[in-house]
């Protein structure tokens, strides 16, 4: 486990169903500054900025444009990538470990809830033209699908999966930048309205607005500023294949092989013990035990009936924030936002939903609902 | 020319991990080119991969990049060719900062490697112009800010009018002395094996071409292209492993100015003089027109080449004289856009900064057949985005 790169400051502006007051580049600004307080460092002190978005979502191509003006990282080295915000947070980590920069700034933000109107028709445009998207529909059948096959391969039962949905809207009703709290019952979730078989309305992370600011700092940077620095021990990344008739159904295989990257760096063999907190994004409730195998930390087709080991106060509690159920699914930005959850709860500054002795972090991050792509980050303190 | 501001010089660290460009592949350019973004992501690859003998299971991680996504309609376009790209189950992302993503994805390969996670990435750039009908032009719109300038309905024809009109006006230049940019750089192209508007024309040519935005005239611009380019990025020891003929990356720069392209002079683009000097700081090169053998400063419009070896060769006005003088043709002393260039090579999008990096690989490495300029031991490629905004900036040396 190498100490070389930590996390030195968070900012983030609370997750919300709609956002009409504020312009998108005010909630960047909004969160840069909580962010730079935080860590104690000035825009000056900035070397590089790292940032990602989709065009589609923020309705203009080239969304980068706007960001350094709001973080205060005019004419400095500046790089966008069209991911989740793991990975522009691993492309950071890289930037600092290559030695061409000391302190570097991720910035992440969503507008989706507010901004756009025609949501799945422009998720639509993300499967091919030819083969794919001429099939019309919601895109979210494709979830549907791969839940189906998820259930049936673990032998899951419906209401085991609608305990993880009843667990992350509980724990997000702790949690203050959380937007999607409720307090529901197994019943709830299984009598929801029917949305994509076998997913209903209250399995899906419903969008938000959202923003993330983190700074990372070199080894001497981050020892000089921080008391509390967060150190960055493992980093994953991997696609699957983009044809839905290739995926491995039913399986996570990008996030197997980005967390065996992630946690054979990090010197982790069996992270079921040396994990003590794990952030998955999981637009749909299933997608988080189906994480959760994929990652190790339950053998395959356990994870469902482990639900109650993930609460806060479990064995290993799982978005304690309240994950994408909870805070609301922020497209590019969910990925940060768990990566901000797991610095708040190893800094010990979680509040009401502290998990005791949180040592080591995972966050992992996923590029799309229905893109199977996405990175993996350990944290430890 | 008084600059607005003087803000510091990025700082350099010193360099970990040398990383070579081992093989490059590139599909032709063409106006409309009937196969599909995978199909030309697939043929780039291929060749880049035949080029060195390697197979995509001897590759760690995948850099993606491509423009904006409207171009060819797709959503997360990053991920519609990761099968093509032999990307599947390994890390991958999409770079991209608008127009200078062919180089900006060069240097993501490059942090890649150097922070010694990966000991071989590939790059593969690519774009598709030709769906949007009748031109990809009206998509630039989208790139305004939405409040203040979408409404007036500008596109990159109108801007770099207004860019050009201040690069003129401030160094007192002639369009006569502009055209030979397209001149030179369409001549260059004749002998590019994928060109897609190589030709032999004159200054008068450019003079008498319909006029689109005063001063910018049709043979002033690039045209819009469907190509793909596939680099192949490795560290110092498995580079010398599987080829004789490393060309190394030496130093990368990028950087970003504000978005708000109405309060700075465009006369001079600061944010390339800054990535440059970055990239030159960690290459170890203190006089760029006496170190570097080979510059392929970024062309889409014929003046934005002078304009952009301004910013690269650090000195205001310099290279519209070196062009006059001819020292920036291929013999010339200072050979600019060997290759071609956007203008007669072509101009997809994030491919064509990527055109640029492997035009120095095929020259540092002798590669470059009737292209090769004699003795280029160091070179310069840059490209150049977003809203007047962008530079991404690799220094090559073989």
């Amino acid at each position: 486990m190498t100490k070389a790169v930590a996390v030195i400051g968070i900012g983030q502006v609370e997750s919300k169903p709609l956002t009409p007051d504020r312009d998108f580049r005010e909630l960047i600004y909004t969160s840069a500054k909580k962010a730079y307080e935080d860590a104690g460092v000035a825009p000056d002190d900035v070397d590089a900025l790292l940032t990602n978005e989709y065009d589609f979502y923020a309705g203009i191509s080239i969304a980068d444009e706007y960001t350094p003006d709001q973080v205060g990282c005019r004419l400095k080295f500046d790089n966008l990538v069209c991911n989740d915000g793991t990975i522009a947070f691993i492309n950071a980590y890289m930037l600092i470990l290559s030695g061409i920069a000391d302190v570097v700034v991720v910035e992440s933000h969503s507008k989706v809830a507010t901004d756009v109107k025609n949501y799945p028709e422009v998720l639509l445009f993300a499967l091919d033209p030819i083969y794919n998207r001429p099939l019309g529909g919601h895109p979210y059948y494709l979830a549907g699908m791969d839940m189906t096959r998820y259930i049936c391969d673990a032998g899951a039962t419906r209401e085991q999966i609608a305990e993880v949905v009843v667990k992350n809207k509980g724990n997000a009703l702790l949690n203050p930048s959380a937007g999607f709290g409720a307090r529901l019952t197994v019943d709830d979730v299984i009598c929801s309205r029917p949305a994509f078989w076998p997913i209903n309305e209250l399995d899906i992370a419903p969008l938000a607005d959202y923003s993330a600011v983190v700074i990372l700092a070199s080894e001497d940077v981050a020892r000089a500023v921080t008391d509390t620095p967060v150190w960055v021990i493992g980093v994953g990344h991997a696609t699957d294949s983009s044809y839905p008739e290739s995926w491995s159904w039913g399986e996570a295989i990008w996030v197997k092989n980005a967390s065996k990257e992630a946690f054979t760096m990090a010197g982790i063999r069996d992270p079921k013990k040396q994990v003590n907190i794990v952030e998955v994004t999981e637009a749909f409730s299933y997608q988080e035990p189906q994480y959760l195998e994929a990652m190790g930390i339950c053998k395959k087709g356990e994870a469902p009936s482990m639900v109650e080991e993930f609460y806060i106060g479990g064995r290993l509690p799982v978005n304690a924030s309240g994950g994408c159920l909870g805070m609301g699914y922020a497209p590019q930005a969910a990925g940060l936002q768990r990566i901000v959850e797991v610095v708040q709860q190893l800094r010990q500054q979680a509040g009401r939903r502290q998990v005791d002795n949180a040592e080591v972090g995972v966050a992992v991050g996923s590029d799309s609902e229905i893109v199977k792509c996405g990175g993996v980050v350990v944290l430890a303190r | 020319m008084a600059q607005t501001y003087t803000p510091k010089l990025p700082r350099v660290l010193p360099r970990k991990k040398r990383v070579a460009v081992i093989g490059a592949g590139m599909t032709d350019f063409r106006s409309i080119n009937p196969h599909t973004t995978r199909e030309l992501v697939y043929e780039a690859t291929r060749r880049a991969f035949d080029s060195c003998g390697l197979t995509p299971a001897d590759v760690d991680a995948v850099v993606g990049a491509s423009a904006p996504d409207a171009f060819d309609g797709i959503h997360m376009k990053g991920w519609n060719p990761v099968d093509a790209m032999g990307a599947c189950g390994k890390p991958y992302i999409r770079e991209f900062v608008g127009g200078g993503t062919g180089v900006g994805c060069v240097v993501t390969g490059w942090y890649y490697v150097a922070s010694g996670l990966y000991d071989m990435v590939q790059v593969s750039a690519w774009e598709k112009m030709s769906p949007p009908v009748p031109h990809a032009q009206k998509l630039f719109q989208t790139i305004f800010e939405p409040i203040l300038e979408w409404p007036l309905g500008p596109n990159l024809v109108w801007i770099f009018a207004l860019e050009m009109n201040r690069y003129m006006h401030a160094h007192n230049l002639k369009k006569e002395t502009i055209a030979l940019s397209a001149v030179k750089n369409k001549r260059n192209a004749l002998d590019h094996p994928h060109s897609q508007l190589g030709m032999k024309i004159t200054v008068e040519d450019v003079l008498n071409s319909p006029v689109l935005a005063w001063p910018v005239q049709r043979l002033d611009i690039s045209p819009s292209t469907d190509g793909a380019v596939t680099l192949i990025l490795a560290s110092e020891d498995v580079a010398k492993k599987f080829t004789d003929t490393p060309v190394w990356i030496d130093g990368v720069g990028m950087c970003i100015d504000s978005q708000y392209w109405m309060n700075r002079d465009l006369a001079f683009p600061y944010y390339v003089y800054l990535a440059a000097q970055q990239a030159y700081k960690m290459a170890g090169i203190s006089n760029p027109l006496k170190d570097l053998d080979i510059l392929e400063p970024y062309d889409p419009f014929d003046y934005k080449e002078l304009h952009h070896l301004d910013g690269l060769l650090g000195k205001q006005g310099l290279a519209p004289r070196l062009l006059e003088e001819g020292e920036l043709e291929r013999d010339g002393k200072h050979p600019s856009c060997p290759s071609g260039g956007l203008q007669g090579v072509g101009n997809p999008i994030a491919a064509a900064g990527a055109m640029k990096v492997a035009e120095l690989y095929w020259q540092l490495s002798n590669q470059a057949g009737k292209r090769q300029v004699d003795n280029a031991k160091v070179g310069v490629a840059q490209a150049w985005g977003d809203l007047m905004q962008v530079a991404t900036v690799v220094v090559m040396r073989s």
